[in-house]
């Protein structure tokens, strides 16, 4: 997941607030002195890492978007924007299949971010009650997040073939429907695609939320309860205000994961029916990798990533601090999970 | 399953289209159109060397390839041999990269229909010399093979095999149908179909929209005298008549309940070998994986359907890739391995392969399950060698037939959609490397 050092990088801007937010040191009088340089050497490393691996190539790719550019022929054209016309005109060979690919990104970051977002709160509501057997069903949640890609897309595509596969055995026996192509149709296969992500990386998104519903002071529950407030009302004004600075993150975070869907698609349906269920990243991978198109795949991409921070700053706003709100303190899960 | 992925994607992995053109000639001081190594003795008597070889045998083919070299080995005490086995598709991606870096092998085996795009790009080099020295010629090997091999008048493969598509089919099956003869075109193969339904099996013959569809469709306009693309690489033809008519009939055999419909990936390869479906086409490279599992099958020549006899096939050929710092003993070693490799291609056979030398195959063809198939090899078909053609194919007319088969977009439409962005794929790749 390629995304995680930009999580970071958002994860990083986030204020952690001191316990007493209200305190504003005077600037300039520091305790100890320190030298101006002394976090730039903390910083260092990390830095050092972001800049060769992210910075670096970022700049690099906008300078290869504008050219033809493949790297075993000694001859790159520089066509200057071209890569980028070519995208928006509905006659060149690869703006129809973007598109199409950008469409398909659309149609899944629509239907699985909400879900993903949604049910892994309940389940994480769930596991913090204290119950026998709960940590076996919070093994049992996260369970499938261990799982590469290859191993959740290969099992899934088994199980779900319309043929031979076991969910249609079992619909059957119940009476159901049971000739549904899941994996050679839409919407079906939108459908399957969208479960199997749900139920693949519901786990990472329920033990966040886990983490920071743990770091809600009891307090406030306690105090809830004196003013004779029930579990919606809890749950609205005490959980929930608790749980927003975590939201962003995960918002965001899942945001950018569905958006960057490829192994699902890539081995359950192979982007098939035609190329209905082909995502951004699967056709900029088949144009740069395969076809050797490096320019018009670079372009494809800074397309996508535009796409991105315009939905990302969306998130953002919406999800803002009032400014008279003292800021709740940040779970350290959501850090070492942005991190990770 | 690795095996079944691995040619899954073997031909749709294959990378490459490029872009700028490239004279061959007088690139970077070497490479070009000479050979490497200098002159070729047949013999290797210099220091002890070591040889990174690459190839992608992943499947049940890997262990035949490492028994060859073993053994070659063990003729050889002053060349040792690095194997590494990676994926088609990984393959073709890293090959180019590799050389382009400086750190390609000293050796290689990559298929036929990448020659063209890895010679045009400068990654492998020409290996006239090697094919001189070891007096092969086209004698010994069928015409459209070695042919295939040769781009912008130099040779730059050796072949060990041919692969093709075959007819697979369930014995049992056929023989509680009362079927005797495996069928060889359209009337015996539709008799065969019915016989099988009536005898109970309600699905003979599932239709896949994905891998090998397109080898059927491909093998299909062979058959009736059609050509898939301009030999010269400058247009998809795969949308004429001969085309529609195939894809027609793929897609005939679902409307007429021979197979059921969104057959998806793999699936009619796995219903086979559960005994779901009487016949199955496929590659031949299946024929180990067939035998572990235990069904009783057999193989027969893909069935005439379109007229003629002709049916997709590609081949293993060794390459020699390009080197940034040449060394010539490696170089002569290299050339050591392929010709024992290409003397003793008859251990191949045992993966499931045809042996290209004619001279080698008929000394142990006899008794094996491809043994009918290879009695077809001058009916085997290769893809004219334009360099970018593999990725155009994977982008294109895969794409075609998959709606054709699964009845999203009728045949014409479908394939004319797809020829006409496949042709503009192709005039861009001519630009590219200067066609």
């Amino acid at each position: 997941m390629s995304t995680q050092t930009r999580v970071g990088a958002f994860a990083t801007e986030a204020p952690t607030a001191a316990s007493d937010g209200a305190a504003a040191r005077r600037a300039g009088v520091s305790p100890t002195r320190q030298k101006p340089f002394t976090p730039w050497l903390f910083l260092l490393p990390y830095l050092l890492l972001f800049t060769v691996f992210v910075i670096v190539p970022s700049v690099f790719g906008i300078w290869i978007s504008l050219h033809e550019w493949d790297y075993t022929l000694p001859n790159k054209p520089f066509v200057g924007g071209e890569n980028y016309v070519e995208l928006f005109d509905p006659n060149s060979v690869n703006s129809g299949s973007f598109w199409t690919s950008m469409r398909a990104t659309a149609i899944f970051t629509v239907f699985s971010v909400p879900l993903l977002l949604v049910l892994p709160l309940f389940v994480a509501l769930l596991m913090n009650k204290s119950f026998p057997g709960r940590n076996f069903f919070r093994a049992v949640y996260f369970a499938p997040y261990v799982l590469g890609v290859a191993v959740v897309g290969l099992m899934w595509r088994y199980l779900l073939d319309n043929n031979i596969g076991l969910v249609n055995y079992y619909l059957g026996l119940f009476g159901l429907p049971d000739d549904t192509a899941w994996t050679t149709s839409v919407p079906a296969a939108w459908v399957a695609l969208v479960g199997v992500t749900v139920w693949w990386t519901l786990g990472f998104n329920s033990v966040i939320y886990l983490a920071a519903l743990q770091d809600i002071p009891a307090e406030l529950y306690e105090a809830a309860s004196v003013d004779g407030a029930n579990s919606w009302q809890k749950f609205r004004n005490v959980t929930l205000p608790g749980l927003r600075p975590i939201l962003t993150f995960v918002t965001i975070n899942t945001l950018i994961a569905s958006a960057n869907m490829f192994g699902q698609s890539y081995i359950i349906t192979q982007g098939a029916p035609g190329r209905e269920t082909r995502t951004a990243i699967y056709q900029i991978a088949e144009t740069g990798l395969r076809n050797f198109q490096m320019g018009d795949a670079a372009a494809m991409s800074y397309v996508l990533t535009f796409f991105l921070m315009v939905i990302s700053v969306i998130v953002f706003w919406l999800f803002r601090e009032k400014k008279e709100k003292p800021m709740p303190q940040e779970p350290s899960a959501a850090r070492e999970g942005a991190l990770r | 399953m690795g095996k079944r992925l691995r040619f899954t994607r073997f031909m749709q992995g294959a990378a490459i289209a490029a872009v700028g053109a490239l004279a061959l000639a007088g690139c970077s001081g070497q490479g070009g159109a000479q050979s490497a190594g200098g002159e070729f003795t047949g013999e290797y008597d210099g220091p002890e060397v070591t040889l990174q070889y690459w190839n992608g045998f992943t499947g049940g083919d890997g262990p035949f390839m490492e028994q060859m070299v073993d053994q070659f080995m063990a003729e050889h005490d002053n060349i040792k041999i690095e194997s590494t086995t990676q994926e088609w598709s990984d393959f073709y991606q890293k090959l180019p990269a590799a050389v382009t870096a400086g750190k390609g092998p000293d050796v290689g085996v990559m298929h036929l229909d990448q020659l063209a795009t890895m010679a045009a790009r400068n990654v492998i080099v020409p290996v006239d010399d090697l094919a001189k020295e070891l007096d092969l010629s086209a004698d010994d090997f069928s015409k459209e093979v070695w042919d295939a091999g040769v781009y912008n008048d130099a040779r730059y493969g050796i072949p060990l095999d041919v692969h093709s598509l075959a007819m697979y089919y369930n014995t049992e099956h056929f023989a509680a149908a009362g079927i005797t003869e495996p069928p060889t075109d359209e009337a015996s193969f539709q008799e065969a179909l019915d016989k099988l339904k009536a005898a109970g099996y309600e699905t003979p013959f599932w239709m896949p929209a994905l891998w090998p569809a397109h080898l059927m469709e491909l093998s299909l306009i062979w058959q009736a005298g059609g050509e898939p693309y301009s030999e010269d690489g400058s247009e998809a033809t795969f949308d004429s008549e001969e085309g529609v008519d195939g894809l027609t009939w793929m897609r005939s055999m679902v409307d007429e309940g021979y197979s059921p419909a969104d057959v998806a990936a793999d699936a009619q390869y796995v219903a086979f070998k559960n005994g779901e479906t009487s016949i199955t086409w496929d590659g031949i490279w299946q024929i180990n994986d067939l035998k572990e599992s235990g069904i009783p099958f057999a193989a027969a020549p893909v069935p005439a359907i379109g007229g003629d006899p002709a049916v997709w096939a590609n081949s293993h050929n060794f390459f020699l890739p390009r080197q940034a710092k040449p060394d010539d003993n490696k170089a002569n070693a290299a050339k050591v391995f392929i010709a024992w490799m290409s003397e003793n291609s008859g251990e191949w056979a045992g993966a499931g392969m045809i042996p290209a030398r004619e001279s080698v195959r008929s000394s142990v063809i006899g008794g094996t399950v491809q043994e009918p198939i290879a009695e077809q090899i001058d009916n085997m078909r290769f893809l004219p060698a334009v360099p970018g053609l593999g990725p155009v194919q994977a982008e294109t007319l895969e794409v075609a037939v998959a709606d054709g088969v699964l009845g999203k977009a009728s045949p014409e439409e479908a394939l004319q959609r797809e020829a006409d962005r496949a042709t503009k794929l192709m005039q861009e790749n001519l630009e590219k490397f200067g066609g």
